[in-house]
């Protein structure tokens, strides 16, 4: 919220400077987001008095000024184009040196000199001086800015025209909606400096109507929408324009000046936060104002000639016939002020909040009327709002205020009263604040406090315009925003009790899983929980594919995030896509993330959160870098995963594998299907691997336990073996662990095709290693190994039709 | 005759061995040197009685020189073989290692842990509740009621029906606190989404919060843990500031500056010259959010706060671009192994 400082001495004498209220402010919760100095740009322009004018000897379309500045600057030649400069003029001149504004930019003023006739300066424009008719009356003229004839010489050009002034551009956190205004900033800034407020003007006189008004009615339907509404009626008006001192305040807070009338209702939601609105009596009919919904189908255009189609769930105010205003958000064009308006009835009412707000935004409507609603204006302010704008009716002399005054008041305009200990409120800062200082602070922000006999107990009346405070917690946020946060002095936890902390198994289980794919060479990364529709074509999933099941977002960023994924592997290829075009030409990345898996569709509920790990590489790699690293983490947690020919929609049909955890399908890996690569113009092999993580989780073993070690070392053989090209390596595992118990490891050194070995044949290479039972006496014998492979050979044979390489 | 004999044999020795240039050479030589004693001993049958122990003598001091001069040969083709092969092998210890090339946490994750093993230290749990939630654990219980301008603070991403993803972890804590009775310090970090993605924002990012509830829990407390937490994140100098601020959740609610730990607080770029940064945002528990879940705040008090791991990781790290944790750019990613 914009604040000039000017205004706020209206009403604290403040005896510091900007910089010094700013930091105060800040200490009491109001963070100012901007500090504005409004001369910043305009430097070294003082008021001179043209003493003489003559015309430039060689150009005719310039004259030749002397202005004199007093004493300390003298007197200075300067030429100007303008032609509305004469003799005794006061005029703003920008001297050698100075800045003023050209087109918006700062420009800088030097010396010059024209066909022999020297210039030492500049006079100047109200649009070189950034201003305008609202802070100087005259700046909009085309020429030279004509000051009052008044003013003293060599005075600073800004002092003159309102531009020494700063404007506060101050945050006012949502529980604070009595901040939104200057008198509301004013009660904390005098609070905080320990300064008395001098409140405005409330006072004004009634004279007994004559005319039509007498008879005019307000009628609320609906008083939960509308919990205060007052009208009253002014007449014998006479619009014009507002005074000097009005226009700049308004002008000062970004609000054009219209006529006396509208600028009284903008002073108002500026001063007191209090949004009013002004009728044209004459244009009301009916002789009543009518607060209800609108009829679904109900039409309405505004001060700004926008029509809007209405709903029940909109508020309307209406005549005897039709709406004439949005509530809280903006005027009808029919009932509008204009420059022959007679009569006039101002409203100022309290509109709930959250209807303001629905209102505004399925309409897309609002202003500075709506934004105060929204955030809460509260009915005791309605009703100082009414009697302030009448005042100034009578101070700016532009109508007479008639008895007519109508209060449909259904809200509660006292304020709360409540009890609070001292004591209390200082075991919640645990600091002891003196209990005088308590009360001294709470009457400061005019709390009314009395302490009771016990010397704790305090009974509290809040102001009424401080809805936010509900309670003695909110009373020790007073006391301490006020006492200073500084006072708080650090301690840990010194009456708490132990508690042992850390992660749980689970989450230990997480991170180690992590660990264990970082040291497989894989990076982590991060994405987006939001899926695009688009992707499950893309991914060639069939119309029946689970994944197909997302939930939706009902006001998702775009299309492309408008789905809760049910899969990784689009990220990941995301993923993959912007690396190579990044140049990275290799790269292994792995992501923990939830899928959303909803029970039903719409969603009933919440949808099951899954942990899926999902695996990404390009470039230098291929299928068994993934399948190494789900081993690895296999490993690591004592289950064995294994792996068998799979199909996948989007994966390579002959480079893909379905990985299981006993008998459970648990996830895939794969090459990314040549036709896809194509489509994402990925020219590196891609892999992409997804694993249901917390089905795999409930398998994990942690945990050591000690297995004894043979006595004896283990035996090893090497077995070639000639097989069918379709013969698997991990069938020819399983046969000959089954074969033979003690085989301990299989490992696969080599594959063979061509030379000896026929065609549709392959040759494959293995070390079986042997060992005995850890407690036998005696080392496997050489015959007994033979034994075993003999065994091995055999049931190779008869399952796979594998045999021995001679 | 045979002190010219055991001469010549000697000689004929040395030559022998000296001629040898590897050890099969050499043991070639020595057999033949061998058989060539042999016979020369067997000369001894021919000698008359008195004279062969001279004899005998005579060949053991023979045999001896002749077996000192094959060992010391074997030593020097010995040392010259090895010579020869340590030269052979030897390696350009400036040619690269070899290694798995280990990937990254992501930083996010890096601050996480710290944080974790931080507060860890102090006695917190953890706590994950669901990404997904109710307008109740998110907003309503949190004492943001349906109406209150408060829930524009943060907008938010609806599912349909009441149910959201979440904005906040603080959703964590009214679980936590439903499902356990104080004393509670837990620590909630998680995924949270809200619709804003511009420079500065991300529609989802991550925060941790922590939640303290027991008896006699004070403001002082909520500073004092912070300052640990400061300290122990950043550097030891690092100060602390509280200032006034507002979440419907907390009461009082402050806003927690840390002294910038790149200037140190004389002002810098990062600080943007006023010597703080603001880290998170805190305050006491609100009386209404104890009573929502059957706490009684009458006789316990708490405080939580909440931080968001990008902005920590962004301060900690240097990184200056929200977007560079989800673009996953490799370049980016493989520099956080920590």
């Amino acid at each position: 919220m914009k604040v000039p400082y000017s205004w706020l001495k209206d009403y604290v004498d403040i005896d510091c400077s900007a910089q010094a209220l700013q930091e105060k402010l800040f200490s009491c919760g109001f963070e100012v987001e901007e500090l504005l100095y409004l001369g910043k740009d305009i430097t070294g322009v003082y008021v001179g008095e043209i003493t003489a004018v003559e015309k430039h000897p060689d150009a005719d379309k310039l004259q030749v000024c002397r202005l004199y500045f007093g004493e300390e600057i003298g007197s200075v030649q300067i030429y100007t184009a303008a032609t509305n400069v004469f003799v005794g003029a006061k005029v703003p001149a920008a001297l050698n040196g100075a800045t003023v504004l050209h087109d918006g930019q700062v420009m800088k003023i030097k010396s010059g000199k024209l066909r022999g006739v020297a210039s030492d300066g500049m006079m100047c424009s109200g649009e070189e001086l950034g201003i305008n008719d609202d802070f100087y009356p005259g700046a909009e003229v085309y020429g030279i800015l004509i000051l009052d004839k008044d003013t003293p010489v060599g005075t600073d050009i800004r002092k003159v025209v309102g531009l020494d002034d700063y404007i506060f551009d101050i945050a006012v956190t949502a529980n604070r909606p009595d901040c939104q205004c200057i008198l509301g900033m004013a009660r904390e800034v005098a609070a905080v400096l320990h300064k008395p407020l001098k409140m405005p003007s409330f006072a004004y006189t009634v004279s007994e109507a004559k005319g039509e008004e007498r008879n005019m009615k307000v009628r609320v339907e609906d008083t939960a929408l509308c919990p205060r509404y007052i009208g009253h009626a002014v007449t014998d008006i006479r619009i014009g324009s507002s005074p000097a001192w009005m226009r700049r305040r308004l002008a000062l807070c970004g609000i054009r000046s219209i006529s006396n009338i509208v600028d009284i209702t903008n002073f108002v939601l500026l001063e007191m936060g209090q949004p009013m609105h002004s009728f044209d009596l004459d244009r009301l009919s009916g002789g009543e104002i009518v607060v209800r919904r609108a009829a679904d189908g109900e039409k309405i255009q505004t001060l700004d000639e926008k029509e809007f189609t209405l709903t029940h769930e909109n508020l309307v105010i209406c005549d005897g016939a039709k709406p004439v205003a949005l509530a809280g958000i903006m005027g009808g064009l029919n009932s509008e002020i204009t420059k022959d308006t007679k009569r006039v009835f101002f409203e100022s009412a309290k509109f709930a909040r959250d209807n303001v707000r629905r209102t505004s935004r399925a309409l897309g409507q609002s202003s500075d009327s709506s934004a105060r609603y929204e955030r809460g204006v509260d009915a005791y302010t309605t009703e100082w709002g009414m009697a302030r704008a009448l005042h100034l009716v009578q101070e700016l002399g532009c109508g007479c205020v008639t008895n007519v005054h109508i209060d449909c008041n259904h809200a509660e305009t006292e304020g709360k009263k409540m009890t609070a200990s001292i004591a209390k409120i200082n075991s919640l800062l645990g600091i002891e604040v003196p209990k005088d200082t308590v009360a001294d602070i709470l009457r400061r922000l005019f709390f009314t406090v009395e302490i009771g006999k016990d010397g704790d107990t305090m009974s509290v009346k809040v102001p009424p315009y401080r809805e936010d405070v509900d309670g003695w917690p909110d009373l020790a946020e007073e006391v301490i925003r006020m006492y200073g946060y500084d006072n708080i002095a650090p301690t840990f936890l010194e009456k708490a009790s132990v508690t042992s902390g850390g992660l749980n198994e689970a989450q230990k289980r997480m991170n180690k899983c992590k660990d264990v794919l970082r040291l497989q060479g894989f990076s982590e990364s991060m994405s987006y929980s939001f899926l695009s529709p688009k992707a499950f074509d893309l991914f060639r999933l069939p119309a029946d594919a689970p994944e197909r099941r997302a939930a939706k977002i009902v006001n998702p960023l775009g299309e492309d995030f408008s789905l809760l994924r049910t899969f990784l592997a689009p990220a990941m290829l995301d993923n993959v896509v912007r690396n190579l075009r990044c140049g990275n030409e290799n790269g292994r990345l792995f992501e923990i993330a939830n899928v959303y898996l909803p029970a039903s569709l719409p969603l009933q509920a919440q949808p099951v959160e899954v942990k899926t790990l999902c695996l990404g590489a390009w470039g230098d790699c291929d299928l068994f870098d993934l399948k190494g690293a789900i081993e690895a983490i296999g490993d690591a947690f004592g289950v064995k995963f294994s792996f068998r020919r799979g199909q996948n929609p989007f994966l390579h049909p002959g480079v893909t594998a379905e990985i299981l955890l006993g008998t459970k399908a648990v996830g895939y890996i794969g090459e990314l299907d040549p036709r896809l690569a194509a489509e994402f113009a990925i020219e590196r092999k891609t892999f992409l691997g997804e694993l249901d993580y917390d089905a795999c989780a409930r398998k994990f073993t942690d945990g050591i336990r000690y297995k004894g070690i043979p006595r004896f070392p283990a035996v090893r053989r090497d077995l070639a073996l000639i097989a069918d090209e379709n013969v698997a390596c991990g069938d020819i595992e399983d046969v000959i662990r089954r074969a033979c118990r003690a085989v301990k490891e299989v490992s696969l050194f080599d594959v063979y095709r061509g030379g000896q070995v026929p065609a549709g044949k392959k040759s494959m290479a293995f070390t079986l290693s042997f060992e005995g039972e850890p407690e036998a006496e005696k080392a496997l014998s050489p015959e007994t190994v033979d034994g075993f492979v003999r065994k091995i050979l055999g049931s190779l044979k008869h399952n796979l039709g594998a045999e021995i390489r001679m | 005759m045979q002190n010219d004999q055991t001469q010549e044999l000697r000689r004929y020795a040395e030559e022998a061995a000296a001629k040898a240039g590897s050890g099969k050479e050499l043991y070639a030589a020595r057999t033949d040197v061998q058989a060539k004693l042999k016979s020369f001993m067997s000369g001894m049958r021919d000698l008359p009685k008195e004279e062969r122990p001279a004899f005998g003598r005579t060949v053991n001091e023979l045999k001896e020189k002749i077996e000192a001069v094959f060992a010391a040969r074997e030593e020097e083709l010995r040392q010259k073989e090895l010579a020869a092969r340590y030269a052979a092998e030897q390696v350009d210890v400036t040619m690269p290692g070899r290694k798995r090339e280990q990937g990254a946490l992501h930083p996010v994750t890096l601050v996480k842990n710290q944080l974790i093993d931080i507060f860890a230290g102090m006695g917190f749990e953890v706590f994950e509740g669901p990404e997904t939630e109710t307008e109740y654990y998110n907003f309503t219980a949190l004492n943001t009621p349906a109406d209150h301008p408060s829930r524009d603070m943060q907008d938010t991403f609806y599912l349909g029906g009441d149910l959201l993803l979440r904005t906040q972890t603080s959703a964590g804590q009214i679980r936590v606190m439903q499902n356990k009775k104080p004393p509670i310090k837990v620590l909630s970090p998680g995924r949270v989404f809200r619709p804003d993605d511009d420079a500065t924002h991300s529609p989802m990012f991550h925060q941790m919060e922590g939640l303290v509830v027991d008896k006699g829990i004070t403001l002082c407390d909520l500073k004092g843990m912070l300052a640990e937490f400061a300290a122990k994140m950043f550097t030891s100098e690092t100060k602390v500031r509280l200032r006034p601020s507002y979440f419907p959740f907390t009461e009082p609610s402050v806003e927690v500056d840390l002294s910038c730990f790149v200037c140190g607080g004389k002002g810098c770029r990062l600080c943007k010259g006023t010597g703080w940064i603001e880290v998170l945002g805190s305050g006491m528990v609100n009386r209404r959010v104890l009573e929502n879940c059957g706490v009684d705040p009458d006789e316990y008090t708490g405080f939580a706060f909440g931080m968001g791991l990008e902005r920590i990781a962004m301060l900690k790290y240097g990184v200056n671009n929200i977007k560079n944790f989800y673009d996953n750019d490799v370049r980016f990613l493989t520099q956080f192994k920590d």
